[in-house]
This record gives C-alpha cells, sequence and structure tokens, in this order.
C-alpha cells in the first residue's frame, strides 16, 4: 500500500510535467539571477549563506504544493481510500527523495554557474542529504497545516520559516564548515548527530500528529 | 483558600523587586552590578516557557479529548499570557545587554536568535488561528501546529545554545551567574523570584480563562 501511495506520487509529478519543469526553471532562473547580480565574485561565507537561501525557498516552493491539491475530491477519496499513517510517511518520503534530488541539482548549477567553493565534499553531501530529507519532512506537515488552514501560499511560509530555522541554522553551521574545507578531525559531530536527531524528530511528530490534521 | 497563591505570587515579588536592588550580590568584572539583572529577566523567561508548557499541555489534550474547545481555549490563553511575558523578558534583556556587550541586540548569541524566533513561531500560531474560522477545526489545526512549535523552540533555546558559545553569562568564557558564581545571597532572592513570576503568570492566566468563560457565556445568550 505504500509503495503504491509513494509511486502513485511520482506518476502525478511526472505526468504533470508543467509542474517538474516549473520547478527546474525556477531553481536554475534563481541561481542564474544571483550568479548575475554578485557577478560570480562570492566570499565563502556569502556562497554558503546564498546556496541554502536558494534551497530553503525552493523545498517551501515544492513542499508546499504536496496538499495544497490534495483537497475537494481528491482530499475525499483519499481520506476514504488510505490510512493517515500510510498517507503521511508516503508524502514525506516522496517529498524527501523529491527534494533531496532538487538539491543536488541546485548544487550542480549553482557550482556551474556561481562556482564551486566546497573544500570537504563528502560532509558537504552528509549536510545536503541530511538538510533536504529534514526540510522535505518538516515542510510537508506545515504544508498540511496550512492546506486545511487557508489552503493559500503566504500561511505556508508564515508557519514554515520560524519552525525550519534550527534546522537551517545547524545545516549553514555544519556546511560552513564543509566548505572551509575542515579536516574530519574538527568536524562538529554534535551538530551531525543534532541534524539526524531533527530528522528523526520531525518524521515522529509527523506521523503521530497527521491523524489529526486528516478528519474533517 | 484559593487566593493564597494570587497574594504569595504580589508578596514574592514585591520581596525581590526590593530586595534585588539592596541586596548584596557578588563583585564581578564587566558584570558589575547589573547582575542584579538576573533576579528579573530570567524569572521572567522562565514564566514565559512554564505558560507555553501550560499551552503545551492543553494542546495536547485537545487532541485527545471529547471536548475540544475548551481546552483549546486554554492553550490558547496559555500561549497569550506567555507571548505577553516575551515582552518584558525581551526589554530587561536588551537594556541589560547595551550596558555589558555596548549593544541593544547582537545576532552573535544562539539564544536571542532562538527567542527571535520563538516569537515569529507563537506570531504564526496566532495567525493559523486567526485565518480559520471553524471552531472545531481550528482546534485541532491549532493544536498539531503548536506542539509541533513547542518542540522545535525548544531545540533553538535549549538545545542550540548548549552546543554553541553563548555570550549569556555561565556560557562560554564569560564572568557567570552559572553555579560557583551565584552564591548564596543571591539564591535566596534568584528562587523566590522565579516562583513568584511562575505564580503571577497562572493568576493571568485564570483571568484570562475567566475573560474567555464570560464572553462565551455573553454569545450563547446572544443566540
Amino acid at each position: 500500500m505504500l509503495s503504491a501511495l509513494i509511486k502513485k506520487e511520482f506518476l502525478l509529478e511526472f505526468r504533470q510535467k508543467s509542474t517538474l519543469g516549473g520547478v527546474l526553471v525556477y531553481v536554475v532562473g534563481t541561481i542564474f539571477v544571483s550568479a548575475l547580480c554578485f557577478k560570480g565574485k562570492l566570499d565563502k561565507p556569502t556562497w554558503n549563506a546564498l546556496f541554502w537561501v536558494i534551497t530553503l525557498f525552493t523545498s517551501v516552493t515544492i513542499s508546499g504544493k504536496s496538499f495544497l491539491k490534495e483537497t475537494g475530491g481528491h482530499g475525499l477519496f483519499n481520506y476514504l481510500y488510505y490510512s493517515p499513517r500510510q498517507f503521511i510517511v508516503a508524502k514525506v518520503l516522496y517529498n524527501m527523495v523529491f527534494m533531496l534530488a532538487l538539491s543536488i541539482v541546485t548544487f550542480f548549477f549553482y557550482g556551474f554557474f556561481v562556482q564551486n567553493e566546497v573544500g570537504n565534499m563528502p560532509l558537504f553531501f552528509i549536510v545536503l542529504i541530511l538538510a533536504s530529507t529534514g526540510l522535505a519532512g518538516t515542510l510537508s506537515l506545515m504544508s498540511a497545516i496550512a492546506a486545511k488552514a487557508s489552503g493559500n501560499f503566504a500561511m505556508m511560509s508564515i508557519l514554515s520559516f520560524p519552525v525550519v530555522m534550527p534546522l537551517i541554522m545547524v545545516t549553514i553551521k555544519l556546511s560552513k564548515q564543509a566548505v572551509d574545507g575542515i579536516e574530519w578531525a574538527g568536524v562538529g559531530f554534535d551538530f551531525i548527530s543534532i541534524l539526524a536527531a531533527l530528522n528523526v524528530l520531525t518524521l515522529a511528530l509527523s506521523f503521530l500528529l497527521f491523524p489529526y490534521l486528516w478528519r474533517d | 483558600m484559593k487566593h493564597t497563591y494570587k497574594i504569595l505570587s504580589v508578596l514574592l515579588i514585591l520581596y525581590t523587586l526590593v530586595w534585588g536592588l539592596l541586596g548584596l550580590v557578588p563583585r564581578l568584572d564587566i558584570l558589575n552590578e547589573t547582575i542584579r539583572n538576573v533576579f528579573y529577566h530570567v524569572p521572567i523567561w522562565f514564566a514565559m516557557l512554564f505558560m507555553m508548557g501550560v499551552s503545551l499541555f492543553y494542546s495536547i489534550k485537545t487532541l485527545g479529548s471529547k471536548n475540544p474547545l475548551k481546552n483549546d481555549s486554554k492553550a490558547f490563553n496559555a500561549a497569550i499570557v506567555g507571548f505577553f511575558f516575551s515582552i518584558p523578558g525581551i526589554t530587561t534583556g536588551s537594556l541589560w545587554a547595551k550596558y555589558t556587550w555596548g549593544t541593544w541586540w547582537t545576532f552573535q548569541d544562539p539564544k536571542l536568535n532562538g527567542v527571535a524566533i520563538s516569537i515569529l513561531i507563537y506570531l504564526a500560531y496566532f495567525i493559523l488561528r486567526a485565518s480559520v474560522d471553524d471552531e472545531s477545526k481550528r482546534a485541532r489545526i491549532s493544536a498539531v501546529y503548536n506542539i509541533f512549535a513547542f518542540v522545535m523552540m525548544n531545540v533553538f533555546i535549549m538545545v542550540l545554545p548548549r552546543l554553541t558559545d553563548s555570550l549569556h553569562p555561565g556560557n562560554g568564557g564569560n564572568p557567570a551567574f552559572a553555579k560557583y558564581d551565584m552564591d548564596n545571597n543571591m539564591r535566596l532572592v534568584f528562587y523566590p523570584a522565579v516562583i513568584g513570576w511562575i505564580l503571577f503568570s497562572v493568576w493571568l492566566f485564570e483571568i484570562k480563562n475567566r475573560i474567555t468563560f464570560i464572553k462565551n457565556k455573553l454569545n450563547d445568550q446572544e443566540t
């Protein structure tokens, strides 16, 4: 059932090529604009901050949609057909995979248009993976709340920006170390475990709380 | 006597306001006399955190109970009172920072960032509540957000400052209110202040609840 749900999400996403294409153009467009604005001259802290700001906005954009389209007839069908726990797990997993793919694409284009400043590549990818899954997890639940509340996109940003801040702060700190190319001995493993713990925490909370959002 | 705790809170707060200024404090570099702010600033934050905890408690009850509306309005009232306490909390902190750090606000300190974000979180909570018209729906949605928000707030103000250097006394290499710096004279004022402010917040919470109750009654009579 779970795999069928995840498969459904992917099918829906790839059938509507306009949304997928739209997101890609959004990412590339943002990066290109920033590259033009900064004229390719960024110092390391700015490079780091800009990258995560772009990732944050991308993830809010794509995760925000994930529940906004599940209203009306769609919502009723899902309600009758699936259990809430399966539904949220499928959504979160799908969003995680999608967000991860998207942030790798972002990193590629960012490195291409702006420049690649990363010194410690493996660490950066660990951070990238944990951050994008964490973002996707948090934002999925926020999207569900926003969709139930008013269904507009402004609500999504109001609700989600403050609650993803802890994640973003830890991510930026770690990613700064990766960009500076710190040796493994100096890496803040405390922060990596915090990041992983935030992932687990968000998943657990979504799993517990989503059933209450479900019925109308 | 149900009024005992109210009288107690007023007496304790009066005592700490006066004795906080008159009592003996250790002489420390940089802090000097501003160390007395620990009697006002810190207990107010404790009261705020306590009220946010009460709000969390009623939000959890909202999700579990058969009569969610009553618990929901309590959760909301507790959040309002807690939010109210963040204003003197920030003001006293900011004033103190001006005299010790030389600035009203700094982004170097994880606690300050955490507090700013917490305020944004609860503003978002209030906006979320305002945007839903249906009462029982509002109760469920805002309870879910409140639980999630409380956990994230605690990650920010409890966990992160312990991992990074904070400018706050007691963290990092600053002269501190930490256990070895707060002497027994200070404890005699500090702990009563904490209890006093928390009792005071409970009193405010009670008043808010009664106002809600009366408003509901009036609404019922009209319809």
